[in-house]
């Protein structure tokens, strides 16, 4: 399937779920999607597409986090970015363990660094720490100003 | 008794330490634990402090094997935000340098396994042809190891017309050599015996855990960024993708050997393309990077290298994100490690992964319930080594 024709889809089959969709450069693709609706989203591009997960990466700003997740499909060397969006106070989201174990490691990562909670994650445990990390400290999370 | 055999955590050749925990009862691993983080130098934080351009210079040092294909990545993944044209003499150059970087790795490779199963010959053979490329990188990059060759928008040194005739012929005198050790190895009875349905990855295993390069090419899944997504001059040259089907620690090995032939194809292409363009026109020139975001991918000798970059406009990058090939691979040794026997353990392992050099230096196994140390890493390649003299003689 061409890129234009799964991005065509994506949108016509998950419509309001899918906020934005910014086509960047040749074979990128970025979507804002409801955080509700990752999973089903995941299962369709995982499932069904054969998409590849690449990884996810977690951003802290401010009011609000962010993970992007990004697939790749290597028929057509498209990169699907999957972005949502997560309020600081309750920063929750579906993990994708239970779909691929691919992303067992990235989330407990995500987890520890940034303070992000997987519903459902079968060992959310700390995965560089070992543990020996002030609790609730969070490096990325951007919470705390530096020691000077 | 069950027994408890932690390999690791220390592995300086490795770009992620860790500890491997196997948990054996009598011969056979049954289960397979890791702890990683032992190493975790905060690099993507880090690099948020650092100017675009003096990434290079961290990215490079994430691994020491594989130190051209972090820069390669991040250079795609900016040079996406900018939308930068790299002069087509800069692509073949970065070509040549991450296919030179792919021979060296493979050969490494090659002489670790040889060494885990009792063939030292190999071992010492591999790292003998190994020192030439080594040699050509000196020639080209100045340096041997972090070659620093990578700026955004092209490299930093051209490859000169004096330079080609010595990397030919650098490049001529390596092929019959790897012909004869690959002809030895391939058509060594006992080594078909310790590696053939030793350590299978299936392909629904490689889908399952998202593993790259020759770790699911071995597994028939024929996945390579260099084909894919073509970036640099990989899209302009004529070269193939190596994959075999079986999936065991032979159908790695096999993709490795026949990937050296395909780097060197892809090198010799790449300098007479080079003769053909102008000189010294190497590198455009980028005045800033705007906002926006980059995902930039290369294939490392181990698989797909990813790096994504947010930028604000600013000097340095907002958001640095980076998977190496080996955070995704080394997860498959829950596959393929469960069911074997300590000495094909050993080897399972080292098939996913190269470095494991230093093993005598951080695996012991530990009694489960005395917690005395009943063997080391010396005894694991020991162990793995008298299995290969038993099979010898059996023959």
């Amino acid at each position: 399937m061409e890129n234009e024709e799964l991005i065509e889809l994506l949108q016509f089959k998950f419509k309001i779920n899918i906020e934005k969709v910014f086509i960047q450069y040749k074979n990128r693709v970025l979507m804002q999607i409801r955080q509700e609706k990752l999973m089903k989203i995941a299962t369709y591009l995982y499932k069904d597409q054969g998409l590849r997960f690449i990884i996810a990466s977690a951003m802290a700003s401010d009011d609000k986090f962010e993970i992007i997740y990004h697939f790749s499909n290597d028929k057509t060397g498209l990169i699907v970015n999957l972005q949502v969006f997560l309020p600081r106070e309750k920063p929750e989201i579906e993990s994708l363990v239970p779909l691929f174990v691919a992303a067992d490691w990235i989330e407990r990562e995500m987890h520890e660094l940034f303070g992000i909670r997987f519903l459902n994650h079968p060992n959310l445990v700390p995965l560089l720490s070992q543990g020996n990390w002030e609790p609730n400290a969070f490096p990325y999370a951007k919470n705390q100003k530096p020691k000077a | 008794m069950k027994t408890i055999i932690p390999v690791g955590p220390y592995h300086p050749l490795q770009e992620e330490p860790e500890l491997f925990k196997l948990f054996c009862d009598g011969e056979t691993v049954v289960d397979i634990e890791w702890e990683t983080g032992y190493n975790h130098r905060g690099i993507e934080k880090i690099n948020e402090s650092k100017t675009f351009e003096q990434i290079f210079f961290v990215v490079e040092r994430i691994c020491g094997i594989c130190s051209t294909s972090h820069p390669f990545a991040y250079a795609n993944a900016v040079e996406e935000i900018a939308n930068v044209n790299v002069p087509d003499r800069a692509k073949y150059i970065r070509c040549i340098i991450g296919e030179l970087e792919r021979l060296h790795s493979h050969l490494l490779w090659v002489g670790l396994a040889g060494h885990f199963i009792g063939y030292n010959t190999v071992f010492m053979w591999a790292w003998k042809y190994r020192e030439p490329v080594l040699d050509l990188f000196e020639i080209i990059t100045g340096n041997r190891n972090s070659y620093a060759m990578f700026k955004i928008g092209g490299v930093r040194r051209d490859i000169t017309a004096q330079q080609i005739p010595a990397i030919r012929k650098i490049l001529n005198a390596l092929k019959p050599k790897a012909d004869l050790l690959f002809g030895a190895v391939l058509d060594d009875p006992v080594i078909h015996m310790r590696t053939k349905g030793i350590g299978i990855l299936t392909k629904q295993d490689v889908i399952d855990y998202c593993a790259v390069g020759p770790t699911a090419r071995a597994s028939g899944l024929a996945i390579d960024i260099r084909k894919d997504d073509p970036y640099a001059a990989y899209g302009m040259l004529d070269w193939k993708v190596i994959t075999a089907q079986e999936g065991d620690v032979f159908a790695k090995a096999a993709v490795r050997f026949l990937e050296i032939y395909e780097s060197i194809k892809i090198i010799e292409q790449s300098l007479a393309a080079i003769e053909k363009l102008p000189e010294g026109d190497i590198s455009a020139i980028v005045k800033n990077i705007p906002v926006g975001m980059g995902c930039g991918r290369a294939e490392a000798p181990r698989g797909e290298v990813f790096h994504f970059v947010k930028s604000d406009g600013s000097n340095s990058p907002v958001r640095h994100k980076i998977r190496a090939p080996s955070y995704v691979n080394v997860a498959t040794f829950k596959k393929s490690c469960v069911g074997q026997s300590i000495s094909d353990a050993t080897l399972a392992l080292a098939a996913v992964d190269p470095c494991y050099c230093c093993t005598e230096r951080m695996a012991f196994a530990y009694d489960a319930y005395t917690k005395k140390k009943i063997m080391d890493g010396n005894d694991l390649i020991r162990h793995s080594q008298k299995r290969t003299e038993e099979l010898k003689r059996k023959l």
